[in-house]
């Protein structure tokens, strides 16, 4: 059975679905409470599970911090930050505590999170509420980073992640929340972290993109006269290495988009993976499709910041014509 | 009326064992005679361990260490108010907390000699690993109290941070956020009069660091840091109100009379004549002078729990320096997550040796 559901409705349905299985989790966070959350992904969920569910005072460090603390105690906090512009303002808990914990601890104590954030541009939004760190995340070791692109997809990674072990970042692309309609399974639906999705199959360039830009490399493909390969990889952090090294091996041509800016982004990490266990494959330099290295602008410059269609047809274009 | 009092404030300090040796009958807590004993000598175990400690540090066998010489009465008063069922989050400079809950001095010096065995407190002992970012635990202590309060669970926790860490927002955040959530937090600040070379003074304006609970709607007390008779009343009856779901903040006051850690020189920044004002109020000697009023110590007895702790210590270090032996650097990618992802497993091979150079 599937319901044709949005993305956050795949969210609040998950969250539903887990805090009934487990009366471990809490749900924290600005507005997440009787408002509902501001793009109202935790609708209703207070008046389910009054105890479980609360409103947080503005305070990322300390919704972060105090979710160390009860997942010390052995709870299992699922903390939404309200953008992942702000999460910034808890970068010390999660960078010092949160991803150190276990390691610190020589497993002692660990560190179960989900930390939920709406992510990404595109939907002309105040400053500092489009911002895309995750390559930043994924520079922290013990963090897990999952960017959803599907109400299914965000069911099912949503699910992994809760049940992790390890803390996870999970970065909810704003402009996805309610652009996309699809069948999403009712029964148990888990995504493992660390797999990627094979979009859509093709022999000539491999295009990996996740997010927004997966859906927008989705529009353009079938214009661009060749065979493309699209990977999603979901998970940012672990990275499949191997999905995209087995793909490249067969087209030796590689695209990678990003929104976030280009300087030691994810494209560079997977640029330097191609090469150190793909090269002799490649028939040409992986393109970089990414942002620019600016500030991501006020809403009156994004389009023009963010990869659009001809800046990544443009870089298919020099993968294949090189 | 333009412009009334709006609300007023007060802040109590609380002393129970003064420097003259009386004790205030009121709020002396009558704890047992071996109670009060193995305060004592888990005072001069921190006390000896510390020095023990600085003397390795200076032969080389030990790291950076931040002795708590001085606060002995605000630690092991306070932990020793704590029960099995409550929780204790530290910052780094907390040897007599952690004696004081049992923790073995050869896992406080393994910390101390760069190994992470001395972060892996067993979690069934309801203890935090040591925390270095400033005031940052504070949160974790909030969190603990909360998870406690959700749980409806007859237990609470104790903060520990210092002056210095006031001044870090995190510190505001956790008070706060204690009282929105009900937290079965206690706050133990030990306002040791220096944030390494910064004296109080000049951290803030607040006449005091109790006060800081006002602006979160929680409760601020101080006691005499220097008085283990004091941070254990006082604590007792902070654990008490915390359980119950009202989060309170103890300010400690006390003195770090030896060095914020081994790579730090006082005499930059303080006078000898400071220094000997609160040698004159050490709580060792104020709690044996005590002791010895109430026949509970003779000098025999003394020179007997010296030499336990001489002995119990010169075992402890041959332990610790066994252990440092032993340590395999390869098991540090052991323990990054709950199972190893594939790129991680590739980089623990590299190290290993056993790279397919794929």
């Amino acid at each position: 059975m599937a319901n044709r559901l949005r993305t956050i409705e795949a969210v609040r349905g998950t969250l539903r679905d887990e805090m009934a299985r487990d009366d471990s989790i809490v749900v924290y966070g600005q507005d997440v409470g009787r408002n509902g959350g501001v793009f109202r992904a935790t609708q209703g969920l207070i008046d389910e599970y009054p105890n479980r569910v609360y409103d947080s005072p503005v305070a990322e460090a300390g919704i972060i911090g105090l979710g160390v603390g009860l997942a010390a105690y052995g709870l299992k906090p699922v903390p939404e930050i309200e953008f992942a512009g702000f999460t910034y303002q808890a970068f010390h808990q999660i960078q010092q505590h949160v991803a150190r914990l276990r390691s610190r601890t020589r497993g002692e104590f660990h560190c179960q999170m989900t930390i939920r954030a709406p992510f990404g541009g595109g939907i002309r939004a105040l400053e500092h509420h489009s911002e895309s760190f995750e390559a930043g995340y994924a520079h922290v070791p013990g963090l897990k980073v999952v960017v959803p692109s599907t109400p299914a997809d965000t069911k099912g990674l949503l699910t992994a992640s809760i049940r992790d072990p390890d803390p996870v970042i999970f970065l909810e692309p704003t402009r996805l929340y309610r652009s996309i309609r699809e069948p999403v399974p009712e029964e148990d639906h888990v995504v493992p972290l660390g797999e990627a999705d094979v979009v859509r199959e093709g022999e000539d360039v491999t295009v990996v993109a996740w997010g927004a830009m997966r859906h927008r490399v989705l529009g353009l493909v079938d214009d661009v006269d060749a065979s493309v390969e699209v990977i999603d990889p979901r998970t940012i952090a672990p990275l499949d290495t191997d999905a995209i090294l087995d793909s490249v091996r067969k087209t030796g041509r590689c695209v990678v988009v990003h929104e976030a800016p280009r300087t030691a982004g994810m494209a560079a990490e997977i640029t330097a993976r191609i090469n150190d266990r793909a090269l002799l494959y490649l028939e040409a330099p992986v393109q970089r499709v990414t942002g620019y290295d600016v500030p991501y602008p006020l809403f009156a410059r994004e389009s023009a910041y963010e990869p659009d269609d001809d800046r990544i047809r443009a870089g298919i274009e020099r993968a294949l014509e090189f | 009326m333009p412009r009334e009092t709006a609300v007023d404030f007060a802040i109590d300090r609380v002393q129970v064992l003064a420097p003259d040796g009386s004790v205030d009958e009121e709020l002396d807590p009558d704890l047992p005679e071996d109670r009060l004993l193995g305060l004592y000598r888990t005072m001069k175990l921190s006390r000896r361990l510390d020095e023990r400690a600085i003397a390795l540090q200076r032969r080389g066998e030990l790291g950076t260490y931040a002795p708590a010489i001085g606060q002995e009465a605000a630690q092991v008063g306070s932990a020793g108010a704590l029960s099995e069922s409550d929780w204790m989050v530290t910052s780094f400079r907390e040897t007599p907390a952690y004696l004081t809950r049992g923790t073995p001095p050869h896992v406080l010096l393994w910390y101390a000699m760069g190994m992470e065995e001395g972060a892996a407190v067993p979690r069934e002992t309801r203890n935090m690993p040591p925390s270095v970012p400033v005031g940052s635990q504070a949160l974790h202590a909030a969190g603990l109290g909360w998870a406690q309060e959700i749980r409806d669970e007859d237990a609470a926790t104790i903060g520990y941070f210092g002056d210095g860490a006031t001044s870090e927002g995190d510190v505001y955040e956790a008070l706060n956020l204690a009282g929105v959530y009900s937290s079965h937090a206690v706050f133990f600040c030990q306002n040791n009069q220096y944030a390494i070379s910064v004296p109080r003074e000049k951290q803030t304006k607040a006449e005091t660091l109790a006060q800081k609970a006002i602006s979160a709607g929680i409760e601020g007390v101080q006691v005499d840091g220097n008085d283990v008779l004091g941070t254990y009343a006082v604590t007792r009856d902070a654990l008490e109100s915390a359980r119950g779901g009202d989060p309170v903040l103890v300010e400690a006051l006390t003195y770090r009379r030896s060095l914020h850690t081994t790579a730090d020189d006082p005499s930059v920044y303080r006078l000898e004549e400071e220094e000997a004002e609160w040698e004159a109020r050490d709580p060792i000697e104020r709690f044996e002078a005590y002791l010895r009023d109430r026949g509970a110590l003779s000098d025999e007895r003394i020179a007997e729990i010296e030499a336990s702790i001489e002995d119990e210590l010169a075992e402890e270090i041959e332990r610790a320096k066994e252990g440092a032996q032993r340590i395999d650097p390869a098991d540090m990618f052991e323990y990054v997550y709950a199972t190893a992802p594939p790129e991680l497993e590739r980089q623990r091979a590299d190290f290993g040796g056993e790279s397919d150079g794929e």
